[in-house]
């Protein structure tokens, strides 16, 4: 079986993102004020074979580990779509 | 001593690198494409380099790809012997990710690519100065890696004021502790932000680049 299987990437809470910081001064400009503070993360979605949820949920989680996210500066989190 | 430079797709400081190291420090110098993954040529002694650029697009993060290369299972392997690498700038980025070095290289603090003169130090009381050309340099290691890499002297280069002090105010990119430069705790893997390529020619009125490849050790 074939699953959908999305994966956020974020830069970890206590880094500064200086992105996120730039949007921050884009949006005041627009004159949208109430919005506090912004990160940017990545969005990466991946088609995995597997007999399994479990197992798909492994092999995403082998990939973002060793890849698709830096544990150094960044935390994933792991959604099934379908 | 002999050096490879490594040639991934999108490294564009690998030419001046061999320039320097041809031209400017006498070495002799040999083009490793990444596709390649023979190291036989070299011996323990020598050492490889890998260049500035965007490797790979930086796609994902900067270094992410390159690491995967057939080339880096080579240089992985030759610095587990206790080979010599040195990582430049993208280089530098490469060797954090493929964990030779401890640490990332984050998206400078002031959200802009910086290209100019910066003076570093090695606490020796003298500061260097070397150019740096980066949109993500801001080194970053937790604490605990840091006091690590402290307490070992590790820690090869930090930005400072041209007469060697370090300060916050002298730091380009917002990097933790004002680190530019570091090294394995073996000693034989060093990644640094700044180019000393940049600095060895006469024509271009600044040396201090050639003391970076002594200080290291490379020339």
């Amino acid at each position: 079986m074939t699953y959908n299987v999305q994966i956020k990437v974020m830069p970890l809470k206590d880094l500064l993102d200086p992105q996120g910081k730039a949007i921050l001064g884009g949006l005041n400009n627009l004159g949208i004020n109430t919005i506090q503070d912004v990160r940017v993360g990545k969005h990466i979605t991946l088609q995995i074979d597997a007999a399994s949820e479990e197992e798909a949920r492994k092999a995403a989680d082998e990939a973002s580990k060793k890849l698709l996210a830096n544990p150094v500066m960044e935390f994933y989190e792991i959604e099934f779509v379908n | 001593m002999k050096f490879g430079v490594v040639v991934f797709p999108g490294s564009n400081c690998d030419r001046d690198m061999r320039d320097a190291l041809q031209n400017d420090l006498n070495k002799e110098v040999i083009m490793l494409w990444h596709k390649d993954k023979d190291l036989s040529m070299f011996s323990t002694d020598d050492c490889i380099i890998l260049p500035g650029g965007f490797s790979y697009g930086d796609y994902l993060r900067c270094g992410a790809i390159a690491r995967f290369s057939p080339m880096m299972q080579s240089v992985i392997d030759f610095a587990n012997r206790g080979g010599k690498v040195l990582g430049v700038c993208n280089g530098f980025q490469i060797l954090c990710e493929s964990g030779l070095l401890p640490g990332v290289l984050l998206q400078n603090a002031n959200q802009q690519f910086i290209c100019k003169n910066v003076h570093i130090s090695n606490g020796n009381g003298k500061a260097y100065k070397i150019p740096v050309a980066h949109g993500e340099g801001r080194y970053y290691a937790d604490e605990k890696t840091l006091d690590e890499l402290e307490a070992n002297g590790q820690v090869i280069f930090r930005y400072t004021h041209e007469d060697g002090t370090v300060d916050e105010i002298y730091n380009p990119n917002g990097a933790i502790r004002s680190i530019a430069g570091i090294k394995n705790k073996a000693g034989n893997v060093f990644g640094m932000m700044p180019h000393p390529e940049r600095a060895t020619s006469e024509e271009l009125s600044n040396l201090d680049g050639r003391e970076i490849f002594r200080i290291l050790g490379l020339n």
